[in-house]
């Protein structure tokens, strides 16, 4: 693991090992937080600098933590920097906090951030740690800016807020899909992009658990 | 370096960790308090201006300060209906009661009967703090605090009425956590124009609220039509927290009594 670089260590997440395409983890934040890619953003940034600082906070001490209280440590870490960020945003940016409300404090059970703590930032020097998490952060990004980017267009007709196809409802003619704007279209969507990124990158099919064998038994009608 | 798995290497290690993390909590909480309570303070003009229709599109913070001047603060007696002194809650003036804090506080406040609360908010203030918009000696809109609780949060915002004390001008909420996109949805402008017009009070049958949430659309041919509002697809306790508040502000417990005296001309 010494000899990983720089870039494939920042962008491998992004498209190659998604931690939301491939991990499947953080899947939960990403139904709830898609309905507008401002807010995507917001939540994806967050997210990146919670990972990255974690990672790098767990990597300076990983040689001190005792494995029996590793979990807790990371955790208390992982929480205090999201109390943390929570209250920046309260503070500077009022609007976006209130629409966030309790997804940024659920950032705590994000499985990303813990998932690459114990994964990496244990294993790992502090800076490529620290990139290890920005990365993923931004893999999630990157996911969570393309699932709001079809929630809100057909959902609303509108990116960042902008009105990109006129609604029935403002005197327009599209007529928006709300579905696109309840979580679960969230699932549809995410399971399209899976489905998408698997047939460009091959190497993501993962074989078969078992084969679904051919008939024996004739019903008999 | 020395063996890192002993207990006592495990209770220095948490100590010295929960001892940093609680300072850098602490100091980001206490040092971006002031800036927070800018943002909410702001954020309650806003509300309170928006209610009454008053807001215009993108103000600045100024603007909203100069918006808000026009509009004054009164303590109402809920018990009687009447204006209140400020000194009656040992203040100066009514503009700086909370009356937020003052619902936890036994001196100001008291516990709801249980069948009474269907706001379920426990305690009930003895002086609501309401504001008026005055033009030319009128009344031309009573802004209204109400709260109650939805799905997963007690919600606070503002009720505003025309100078008849029935007609709806707005209803807005500053404060709650309901799930966003779908509970949260109370703060689409696009559901919250559902209010404007409606009426509270079917002052034919008497003085008690009427007004409502109804699953789905309105159905504009009912003679309660006026009364009703769309409630919120997808959140339907969300919907009924926010019919019952409106009621129990509009009602007995709360500001009927005011309204009625208005009415009146008293």
């Amino acid at each position: 693991m010494s000899n990983v670089s720089v870039k494939e260590v920042l962008f491998s997440p992004i498209f190659s090992n998604n931690p939301i395409a491939l991990q499947i983890l953080g899947i939960c934040s990403a139904l709830a937080v898609t309905t507008s890619m401002q807010l995507s953003i917001v939540m994806g940034l967050a997210v990146a600098l919670v990972t990255g600082m974690s990672n790098l906070l767990i990597s300076l001490i990983r040689s001190q933590i005792p494995s029996s209280i590793r979990i807790i440590v990371q955790m208390t870490i992982i929480a205090s920097l999201v109390i943390v960020v929570d209250q920046i945003l309260r503070a500077y940016a009022y609007e976006m906090s209130k629409q966030l409300s309790v997804f940024v404090g659920l950032i705590i059970t994000n499985c990303i951030v813990m998932g690459r703590a114990e994964a990496f930032a244990m294993q790992n020097k502090p800076g490529i740690s620290f990139l290890d998490g920005v990365g993923n952060g931004l893999g999630y990004l990157v996911l969570l800016v393309a699932v709001a980017f079809f929630r809100e267009l057909f959902g609303a007709g509108k990116l960042f807020g902008i009105e990109i196809l006129a609604t029935i409802n403002d005197g327009g003619w599209y007529v928006p899909n709300g579905m696109l704007l309840l979580p679960p279209s969230a699932f549809f969507i995410i399971g399209l992009l899976i489905w998408a990124l698997r047939e460009w990158k091959k190497d993501q099919v993962e074989a078969p658990d078992f084969e679904v064998s051919s008939h024996t038994v004739k019903e008999a009608f | 370096m020395s063996n890192k798995e002993t207990t006592s290497k495990t209770i220095i290690v948490a100590f010295l960790l929960c001892i940093v993390c609680s300072i850098v909590v602490s100091a980001s909480v206490v040092l971006l308090k002031p800036i927070q309570e800018k943002n909410k303070a702001l954020n309650l003009k806003t509300n309170i201006l928006a209610a009454a229709g008053l807001l215009v599109e993108g103000a600045s913070a100024d603007e909203i300060e100069t918006l808000f001047s026009s509009i004054k603060p009164f303590l109402v007696d809920l018990d009687t209906g009447e204006y209140a002194d400020p000194s009656v809650v040992g203040k100066e003036l009514a503009l700086d009661y909370d009356q937020r804090k003052a619902a936890k506080d036994p001196a100001l406040s008291a516990v709801i009967a249980g069948g009474e609360d269907i706001a379920s908010i426990k305690r009930r203030v003895k002086y609501a703090k309401v504001y008026l918009v005055e033009a030319k000696g009128k009344i031309e809109t009573i802004i209204l605090p109400v709260s109650g609780y939805g799905l997963w949060s007690t919600l606070h915002g503002f009720l505003a009425l025309e100078g008849d004390a029935n007609t709806v001008v707005g209803l807005g909420f500053y404060e709650h956590a309901e799930t966003p996109g779908l509970g949260g949805e109370v703060d689409n402008p696009r559901w919250k124009a559902f209010w404007p017009g409606k009426k509270v009070y079917n002052l034919e049958q008497g003085d008690e609220p009427a007004i409502k949430l109804v699953k789905g659309s309105v159905d504009k041919s009912k003679p309660d039509a006026m009364y009703s509002v769309d409630g919120l697809s997808g959140a339907t306790l969300t919907s009924r927290g926010i019919s019952n508040l409106v009621q129990y502000w509009t009602g007995e417990q709360g500001f009927k009594k005011y309204l009625n005296r208005l009415r009146e001309g008293v």
